[in-house]
């Protein structure tokens, strides 16, 4: 089970060439050796961290874009090699080609679609956040991803008559803010399922 | 003299079972030991009971039972808790990969999160864990710097109320009655950042690599405003000002929802690595109890067997040399 773990983080290590993050924090060592020196200093996350591709240079561009889904239960997606995806920021819909200029931005409920070639994948994020680094790998980190061919549409409609009986039965601000937020999400997963 | 020598034989047999009869009023005196009865051979060499030890190797048999059976059940609970464990691994290496882990950040209001277990019999890992927690207290106290403990579990209260009672702001319990799940968790970190004042916050937990290897760590979360100091000073962060900030309607407001995110990212992972850990920390506790009790046993069940055979041994003895008196 274990040989498993360790396989699959030396395939990743075999990808990328350069990593640019340090392993660890040397002013930490540092200080915690002089402070407490009859303890070994903890491991921090730069410790266990992937490596990443390095910064590009400001010359090329990639020709594809990597991306990372990732959610609290699985990652979904790691280091996959894409042509665009487009993600439900609170902005609107926002499209990530190569190249795309370094960004942060938060998502709300809404369609992920994911564009290899000529097939489209779709996800319907519940919400997150999104990293464009500069050298085009995206993450996009959701609190629920589920891929839009798992959703089943009848449920779907009757969550959203259930929730829209409670918002109007609903008393106090708590129970309408529930209700409200139901009501937003399984609308948009509905239009996510016929759009 | 048969009737006498029968008696005799009676009186031997019977002899572990009573009180050592006074052969010798010298002897019977010494006898009085209310922990094991003694009984005296010819050769005035001292055995115990074996009653006393077959009593004794009953409760080892049955320790090394329960500490078998709660192997197991750890090793089932560990199975369950490790597929999850490992795929909420990727969660937190995006904001790694952002902001960096900088644990040397100098700011005044330091948190420090330890996550421990609420039972025991789980080796040293949450002792290990309130050493580290008390390390990175001395590292971040100083003149104008303080330093706060927010405590998940039982194990680390108990160990860190002793010396630190005052620098405990919130403290929390049973956090496994129900499956750990990622709302739970959600609302956990809501609390404390809902309750506690920080400008950094330190998780300890400890990361499980193997089931018998289990590393403490420490990651980092830093508040917005000193996420915005940072990258104005430049360093790891610096980099973040070249981020195009989107949605939200101020870029401080983004910050904050993100430094919300990554901490409970970070919390939902490190609750389940410690919970791994816990579980296979309390494996090899219990199996290397259960090999303990083994070698007792064996040790035990010598023992009996010397003391069996000696007291054979000794009824032969005296009945050969009873009848050999007889006839000679």
């Amino acid at each position: 089970m274990f040989r498993r773990v360790a396989v699959r983080l030396l395939s990743h290590r075999r990808h990328f060439s350069i990593s640019e993050i340090p392993v660890a924090d040397d002013l930490f060592m540092a200080a915690w050796r002089r402070i407490v020196p009859n303890l070994d200093p903890p491991k921090t996350p730069l410790a266990f961290m992937r490596p990443q591709p390095s910064s590009a240079s400001a010359a090329s561009t990639p020709s594809k874009l990597t991306i990372n889904l990732l959610s609290h239960y699985s990652s979904e997606l790691s280091n996959k090699q894409v042509d665009m995806v487009i993600v439900p920021a609170t902005t609107g819909q926002m499209g990530i080609l190569p190249g795309h200029v370094a960004s942060i931005s938060e998502l709300k409920a809404g369609l992920l679609s994911i564009h290899e070639g000529n097939e489209v994948t779709k996800y319907f994020i519940s919400s997150g956040f999104v990293f464009v680094h500069s050298n085009s790998v995206t993450d996009i980190i959701a609190i629920e991803a589920v891929p839009i061919e798992q959703v089943d549409p009848d449920s779907v409609q009757k969550y959203l008559t259930e929730f829209t009986q409670k918002l109007s039965a609903a008393s106090t601000d708590l129970e309408k803010a529930k209700a409200q937020i139901g009501v937003d999400v399984l609308s948009t997963l509905n239009s996510s399922l016929s759009g | 003299m048969a009737m006498a020598a029968l008696r005799r034989e009676g009186r031997r047999i019977a002899g572990p079972l009573m009180t050592p009869h006074p052969v010798n009023p010298l002897r019977a005196s010494l006898a009085s030991s209310d922990l094991c009865n003694r009984e005296h051979a010819l050769t005035g060499v001292r055995f115990i009971s074996t009653q006393v030890v077959r009593n004794r190797m009953k409760s080892v048999r049955n320790i090394q039972k329960i500490t078998k059976a709660m192997k197991m059940v750890a090793a089932s609970k560990l199975r369950a808790i490790q597929t999850r464990a490992e795929n909420s691994r990727g969660l937190w290496q995006p904001f790694t990969a952002l902001l960096g882990d900088i644990p040397s950040v100098d700011v005044k209001k330091n948190v420090i999160v330890t996550i421990s277990s609420d039972k025991g019999l789980c080796g040293g890992i949450n002792s290990t864990s309130v050493k580290i927690s008390r390390g990175l207290h001395k590292l971040n106290s100083g003149p104008e710097k303080e330093c706060k403990y927010v405590i998940l579990g039982e194990k680390a209260k108990a160990q860190l109320v002793r010396d630190s009672k005052k620098d405990i702001e919130l403290s929390m319990t049973e956090l496994q009655k129900n499956p750990l799940n990622y709302t739970q968790v959600a609302v956990l970190a809501d609390d404390i950042l809902k309750n506690v004042e920080y400008d950094a916050l330190r998780i300890v937990f400890n990361k499980f690599q193997s089931v018998v290897s289990f590393v403490p760590t420490t990651s980092t979360v830093l508040s917005p405003e000193v996420v915005e100091r940072e990258a104005e000073a430049g360093g790891k962060l610096g980099e973040l000002d070249s981020y195009e900030i989107e949605g939200g309607e101020t870029k401080s407001e983004v910050l904050q929802n993100l430094a919300e995110f990554q901490f409970s990212c970070v919390m939902f992972n490190a609750v389940l690595e410690n919970a791994c850990s816990e579980q296979g920390a309390r494996m090899s506790a219990m199996d290397s109890s259960s090999r303990n009790a083994g070698d007792m046993l064996d040790r035990l069940t010598l023992t009996y067997n010397r003391t069996r055979q000696a007291s054979i041994t000794t009824e032969l003895i005296e009945i050969i040399s009873g009848a050999s008196a007889l006839e000679g």
